[in-house]
Order: structure tokens, then sequence, then C-alpha cells
């Protein structure tokens, strides 16, 4: 199911843990999984389950909770736009609805060219620099107004 | 201790308690959704918010641990209005569907609107929808929309049966309740999370819309289905069972009752009673009057008895009869001059008879088993054979128990096991000894004769040295240890191994009322329940059991039976293999339509009355027999009721029977051979135990009910040249089965794992027995 680096990096994940309590290792794990599939097919939730000796809805649990796991496939680049009260009141609405009408697709889609995939996030705690995007559950964009945002998608290739 | 006083009245409660447990001890109810008193704290339904003084938040009462000098309000202003909140809260997503839920009248959330909620609502939007699910036959997860999220369902599967089959997935309003990728819910306790959910969230599906809950009457009963006695609850509507929930007792079964237990009721209502006595006469059967089948039995078995001696006479009876029923029996034979009597039909090796020192059972109290700090299971598929003493002991190794386990396969039990092994039934008198063995090495002891070539591994040293340690310990024979061609030696041994450890031992006990059995002296004094068909008889009397699934070698009975000039088939079910073989057919009361009583496996008595009419013209067996007694002249059967039968089996007015005893005497160990080519293990599937439970079309739905497959592991298997999935024929003796083959590397090597108890494998012979396999 894994190939044998992401195989490495939860064995060092579950090393973390006492040894009776490896399922602690599961937001990591997954986050590893997603790395290697690009996103988290339920098999791979399974086989993660199955890795740390948890129950497949135990870890189905976890990976439906955090809104950084994708259930679907994604775009190459996922653009994430919080839409929590303190983003909303100060653009982060408008952000989203800019970036909605630049890339023709709603929250939770794809563009046709499997080039970006634009989702709804939660607070990422930096109110005070709001709008704020993450791009691939990685890199933090601050103060995303238009002028931001057409360069965000200029720069991603 | 911490005082603390709610509403004004004072309390005592120990250190570590919580306000909702103080509540409860002091008998003020606070109202709440997810807590539950054998579940884990949830905190998340927020319904039991009390006030505290000194707290400036309402607090939940649940999750509240109580301080020394605490005051506590759930009726004062602040309380009043943070349970309204809550109450308002839970209810904006809820469905007004009362009128069309199931669960309608014995709905916690209805219950507690009326009591703590608003009289309207001021939610105007849009609901949130959640999509149903089905998780499988027993039940129904339709209106899930229902659900209030407070994760009692999730919390039963993860803590009390084990294995999480239920989550919560999504977050916050998007929240549901669903199984991973909507597979089914399995567990064979499933149906108590039914019973835990506070709204018609989960139902149960054989039961929905059949009835509502006031029209039924509440009567008790006691499960005949295993050794535990679970007490029930029958509910009733015009004499038709509805409905069976547990009874809540302590020390039996707790609040919880296995999904055989709860679903099985399904067959009393079936079209599959006997309802009518019936005589066969020149090949044809013939319904006919009570007397007239009462005479012909009475003439036949006289006539036979005159002729060839009582010997020629044998009765065997199902360990789901009731004391009543089978001490009658008992008398009848013995009236006749027959000692051919048994109850044991499964068990292969006698030879222990008349060697014990009393009634075998379990040892100790069923409530001792979750406080034991270190216990070995011998021979048990114990989850299906038992799955409240599972439950209990589930609940030991959660608690830091030692719970060790040696048996024939490799199944999860869902416990924290200390050591789990598995080996060949042959084999597992030998892998007992060397625990024994190790035992005495351990405490330096001399090792029992019998046992000096035995190698003892590192497991078996590890069980030895948990048996040996400080705290409760026991060890306990399992259905398998029992039926085992070698189950004396086990039982030799166990007693050994406790003797050397201090521990006690037991037997689990096979049927509902095995131990009953044992106490009402129904037991051979003649021909064993082997031995009556291994030597012929003339005529026989089955009462309750269905021997071509319920006998250790159906071969061996069927032909027995067959070659008889009388069998009296005495059930509660028509049975197609009985119409070829018997003679007359008599209608018996099953347990809910009869008084008796069962004797649980820690020797409690558990007397209960019928909760319905009898069917058709089925009666009651202990008045059957009580009239046959008349009819044949036999002295002392003028009982009135089923209590004077009682009290002349076991004593009056006792709460336990006497004579339990464990103790084997003058039987030297003795290690039998180890079997050379493929063994059979024969498991007795879950919902094939027991003719109520093979007629239960919900529990026949189940995985647990599946058609037999023939079982071994990849490495039998490529020795054998077999390939997964083909369609193999199983031979023992005279009989073969056709049966799909499959890989389950639980089943150890040089074994065949074919479940007994199924129709599929009825024409095969003993269980743990020699078996042949080959390409069809």
């Amino acid at each position: 199911m894994f190939s044998a680096q992401t195989l490495e990096k939860f064995a060092r994940e579950v090393g973390k843990y006492p040894a009776d309590q490896k399922q602690s290792a599961i937001m990591a794990c997954l986050a590893h999984a997603q790395a290697e599939k690009g996103w988290l097919p339920a098999e791979a939730i399974e086989a993660v389950a199955a890795y740390l000796g948890m129950a497949p809805i135990a870890a189905w649990e976890v990976a439906t909770f955090y809104n950084m796991y994708d259930l679907q496939p994604v775009g190459k680049y996922k653009i994430t736009v919080c839409t929590n009260l303190p983003c909303a009141l100060s653009g982060g609405y408008h952000a989203g609805e800019y970036l909605q009408q630049k890339l023709g697709i709603g929250y939770g889609e794809t563009t046709a060219d499997g080039k970006f995939t634009l989702k709804e996030g939660e607070c990422m705690g930096a109110c005070g620099d709001a709008p704020v995007f993450i791009v691939n559950n990685r890199s933090m964009c601050s103060h995303m107004h238009p002028e931001q945002i057409d360069k965000l998608l200029e720069e991603c290739e | 201790m911490l005082e603390i006083e709610i509403d004004g009245k004072k309390a005592e409660v120990p250190d570590g308690s919580t306000v909702m447990d103080a509540a409860q001890q002091l008998g003020v109810y606070i109202p709440h959704f997810c807590y539950h008193k054998k579940l884990s704290i949830a905190a998340n339904c927020r319904m039991c918010l009390v006030q505290v003084e000194k707290a400036p938040k309402p607090l939940p009462a649940c999750a509240t641990p109580v301080t020394n000098g605490m005051k506590v309000f759930t009726h004062s202003e602040l309380a009043v209005k943070a349970q309204k909140g809550v109450m308002e809260f839970l209810l904006i997503n809820h469905p007004l569907d009362c009128p069309i839920c199931d669960q309608g009248g014995e709905c916690q959330l209805q219950d507690l609107t009326v009591g703590y909620g608003p009289m309207q609502s001021r939610y105007s939007e849009e609901k949130h929808v959640v999509f149903h699910k089905n998780v499988g036959p027993l039940i129904s997860m339709e209106e899930m929309s229902r659900c209030i999220h407070c994760t009692r369902c999730v919390r039963f599967g993860q803590e009390i049966a084990g294995v999480m089959e239920l989550g919560m997935a999504n977050r916050n309003m998007h929240s549901e309740i669903t199984t991973f990728l909507g597979r089914s819910v399995d567990s064979e306790l499933s149906g108590n999370m039914i019973d835990l959910c506070p709204v018609g969230a989960l139902t149960s599906k054989p039961f929905r819309y059949t009835a509502r809950t006031w029209e039924l009457q509440r009567r008790r009963s006691v499960s005949p289905h295993d050794s535990v006695g679970a007490n029930l609850v029958v509910q009733v509507k015009h004499d038709t069972v509805m409905r069976v929930l547990p009874y809540e007792n302590e020390a039996v079964n707790e609040c919880w009752i296995s999904d055989k237990e709860r679903f099985a009721y399904q067959a009393l209502n079936s079209d599959q009673r006997l309802s009518q006595p019936m005589v066969k006469q020149g090949g044809a059967w013939r319904e006919v009057d009570w007397n007239v089948a009462l005479d012909y039995v009475a003439h036949g078995l006289k006539d036979l008895a005159r002729e060839h001696g009582g010997d020629a006479l044998a009765a065997l009876a199902a360990p789901q009869c009731t004391v009543e029923e089978l001490f009658l029996l008992n008398k009848i034979m013995r009236g006749l001059g027959s000692g051919n009597i048994d109850f044991r039909a499964r068990q292969s090796d006698f030879s222990a008879d008349g060697k014990g020192a009393g009634a075998p059972w379990l040892g100790l109290p069923l409530a001792d088993l979750n406080d034991l700090d270190a216990a070995l299971v011998v021979g048990s598929f114990l989850r299906k054979d038992h799955p409240l003493i599972a439950q209990r002991l589930r609940q030991a190794a959660k608690k830091g128990g030692k719970i060790s386990l040696l048996s024939v396969t490799g199944d999860d039990p869902l416990i924290n096991l200390h050591q789990q092994v598995t080996v060949p039934p042959s084999r597992l008198a030998a892998a007992l000894g060397a625990v024994v063995k190790a035992a005495a090495e351990l405490k330096g002891a001399a090792v029992a004769a019998g046992l000096e070539k035995i190698m003892v591994d590192a497991a078996a040293k590890a069980i030895a040295q948990s048996l040996l340690a400080d705290g409760k310990r026991a060890i306990f024979l399992g259905n398998a240890a029992t039926q085992s061609p070698a189950a004396a030696q086990l039982h030799a041994l166990a007693q050994e191994l406790a003797r050397l450890t201090g521990a006690t031992f037991g037997f689990f006990g096979e049927g509902g009322n095995t131990v009953g059995a044992y106490a009402a002296g129904v037991l051979p004094t003649g021909a064993n329940a082997r031995q009556m068909f291994a030597q012929p008889r003339r005529a026989y009397v089955l009462m309750g059991i269905e021997p071509e699934l319920d006998c250790a070698d159906p071969q061996l009975a069927l032909g027995a039976l067959r070659g008889a000039s009388l069998v009296v088939f005495i059930s509660a079910f028509k049975n197609e293999q009985a119409l070829e073989y018997a003679d007359v057919l008599l209608p018996m009361a099953p347990f809910t339509e009869t008084a008796g009583t069962f004797v649980n496996s820690e020797g409690r008595i558990q007397s209960f009355n019928g909760v319905a009419k009898a069917r058709g013209d089925s009666r009651p067996a202990w008045k059957i027999l009580r009239v046959l007694g008349n009819v044949l002249n036999l002295d002392g059967f003028a009982y009135q009721s089923s209590e004077a039968v009682r009290d002349e089996a076991l004593g009056q007015g006792k709460a336990f029977v006497a004579g339990l005893d464990n103790g084997l005497n003058g039987l030297a160990i003795a290690l039998p051979p180890v079997a050379e080519g493929l063994q059979r293990i024969a498991d007795v599937p879950i919902h094939f135990a027991d003719p109520l439970a093979r007629r239960a079309p919900a529990l026949q739905q189940t995985g647990d009910a599946a058609a037999p497959t023939a079982r071994m592991c990849a490495r039998t298997l490529g020795e054998l040249g077999l390939t997964a999935g083909d369609t193999v024929k199983v031979r023992q003796g005279g009989g073969e089965a056709l049966l799909p083959l499959a890989v389950d590397d639980a089943v150890p090597a040089g074994c065949l794992r074919v479940a007994a108890g199924h129709p599929d494998t009825a024409s095969l012979g003993g269980m743990f027995d020699p078996i042949f396999v080959e390409r069809a």
C-alpha cells in the first residue's frame, strides 16, 4: 500500500509514543499517507488503521474531522480560504468570492484542468493578517486582497 | 469520603465520585442523555448541567468530581435555564416525527422535552438531514436525523463489545454516526446499542412498527440460550412475544444481553412451531389428541420395557430444558427401569463420570469475573459461546487482569489478552499440561506423573506465572474443552493447575441449564449420551433436542434413531429429519410458554413463569411428562405445580443449588496420543447452538449465521495442494459434505475447521475427530 519511505516515516512517528499507545500517531501517519497518495482513499485510511492496530472507523473519524485531510482527489494546488468569523469580517468572504470567480469553481471543487482545488478552511491562527489562505496545507498567504490573489495564481505553475 | 449537598439533601460519597454518582445515591434525578453508568464519561450532551455553589457557570454533573462541602442545585434558576437552553439546542435539528417514530413512548428525548424543554420551538430555519444507513439485519439506522450525538453506541462498541464498529464521522453540524464505508455491525452484543440509544436513531429492525411500547405487557423471564441465564423482560401483545429486552441484574447479566437472547424470540412466532401431537401410522403422519398420543407413547415404552428390559429405552434431553422437565423425564425413565438418560449430547468423553465430587460449575460467582487478576480459559470459542462471560473478562482485562486463552483456534476474543496459545485439539491437553508443569517448576513442587516429557515453552511459563501471582485467579474450561475427546484429562489437569496455583477452577457450562441438570441428578446410571447411540436401543425419548445438529456425532445418533422401533420426539418445533425417524411428535411449550427453572453456571436458581399462552395444542413439557407418568401408572407424579417439581428436584426455598463441586477423584493424568492426519475442529456457531436461534430469521441473516466453510491455514492448504475458493468434499465415517474451502490462519496447522450444528454439516461425524478432504 505504501512505499518504503512512507513506512519508515510511519515507524518514526510511532516511535514518538509509548508502545501501547501507537494510535497517538494517527494524525501524522494519515498526513504521510496523504503526502504519498496525493489524497486519502478509504483503503489508505484502513491501511493506516491496521498499521496502528486501531479500528478503521476510528481512523475514519480522525480523517473526516480535520479538513486538511483530502478524502477526494485534489488539484495540483489546493487553496484553502479561511472563512471563520474574524477573517470573514476582514475581507475573507470577498476574497473567497473573488477566487471562485477567477477560477470558475465553487468551494470543494477542482478546475477542469486539475490545477486548482478550492476549499473552505478553519481558523489558521493569523486573524491579524486576514484574509488568510493556505496553499497545499503548507504555505500560508496573508493579506489576500485581489491583487495578491492575482499574483498568487500567476505564481502557481 | 466527601460531603456533598444536593438540593439541600446531604450525602457522603467516596473520593473520586462525580456529582451524578452522588445524585444517584441520594435519589435525586438529574436529566441526562450521554451519561450511562456502564460507559465512560463523554459529557457531550450537556443535559446534566447543574448549578454548583461558587462556580461561575453551570457544570455537567456527570463530569464534575465532588469536592468536600460542595453544594449543588439541580432546580435553581441557573440550572433550569441551562437545561432549557440545552434542550432547545438538541431539538433544533431533531425531526418532529414522534408520531411515526418507533421510539415514541419510550424515548428519553421525548420524556425530557416534556419535563425540561421549551413548549414551543423558536427555530424556523431548515433542519439538518442525515442519510440513513444499513448496518445489518438487527439494528435499523433508517432515521439518523434523530441522532443527538451522545456517542453512547460508539462507546458501547469500544468499551463493552470490544470492537469499535460505529463511529462519529465529520465535525460540528455535519457529524454523523456511521460505520466504516457502510459495513455492517457484527458484534454479538450489538443489540444493546438499541437500548442505549436515547432517541429513535437506532431501533430494532425485527420489532419496528409492530407494536407501541404502551400496548405491551412486560413479563420477566430467564434466557435459556447460554449458561449465564440472562434475566429478560419479555414484552407480549395478545399472547404473542413482540420483543425481548434485558432485565437489569448486576449479579448475572448486568444490563446487557446478547443478540441471540434478544432476537431469538422470532422463532416463537414462526410457522415452524409444532402445534399438534402427531403419531405415525403406516408411514403417514396423523394429528391426534393428547390422550391418544400419550397412550401410544405409554404403551410403546411399557411394551418395549417388558419385552426387552428397561435398558432397551434411552432418553436424551437438551441442556436448555428446565429443571422440572429434566427431572420428570429422569423419573419416568427410572420408573421404566432405564438408567439411560443424558443431557450432554455434545460431549464425547465420559471417563470422568462417577469420579466427580459434585455438579461441575463456574467455581465462583459470575460477578467476580470482572475483578479477576488472572485467568486462563481453556478450549473456548469465547465470544460466540458465552458473549456475556467474554464481556466480563474483557472488563477484567481492562482493569489490568491477565487473561490468557488456550484454545483450538486463534479467534480474536476482543479481549486484551496476556497470552494466547492455539493448538490442534489433540494437543490441547498437552498444552495445558505444559502450564501445569511450568507452575510446578516455578513453585518448586513435584511435577505430576504423566507430564515428565512435556516441553515447557515461554507462553506456558508466562501463563503459569500469572496464575501464581497474588490476587483473584481462576481457570476455566470452555465448551470446546467439555466437548473434547480428552475432556476428562483437561478436567484433571485444570484441577492440578488449580491445586498448584491456588486459583479456583470451573466450567463455563454449555447450556442454559447444564448445572441444573447435574443438580437434579439427570445423569446416566446406564448408557450415556454416546453409548445410547453407539449401542442402539429400541426406543428413544428426545426432548428439546435435534440430534442431527445437537449431538457430538450426528451420524452415530441418526443411525441409531433410524433403527429404533419407537422414537418419541418432544419438541417445540417441527423437524424434517424427525419426521423420518420419529414415531410420535409431542409439541412442548418453549421457555416463554411454561413455568420452569434454570440454574446458571454459578448455581443460581432462577425460576420463571410463562409469559404467553402455549401455542396451538402445545403444552408445557413438565405437564406432558406428569401426565405421561400417570398414564404409565408410575408413583410420585401427583404434582400440582411446577414449583412442587422444582422443590423436589432442588430442595425448597433455595437461591443456589447445593452440591456444586468441580473436584475429580481417581483419574490419573495420562496425556492422549497426538492425532495423525487431518483433524476436525468444530465450533457451534452462535446462532445455530439451539433450536430457537436456528429459526430466528433476523439472526439467520447475520454474518455469524453464514453457512459453514471448510477452513484451514495457508500452510496446510499448501501441503494438501488445495486452493482456497474451491468446493471440497469433506468426509467423516460414511458421511460427507460439500463445502467451500477458505483460508483461515486462525486455524492451527493440520486441522480443518468445519462448524457443527448446521444442516450443511449434519451428515458428518465427531466434532474433534479425524476428517478427510479432497477436491470435489
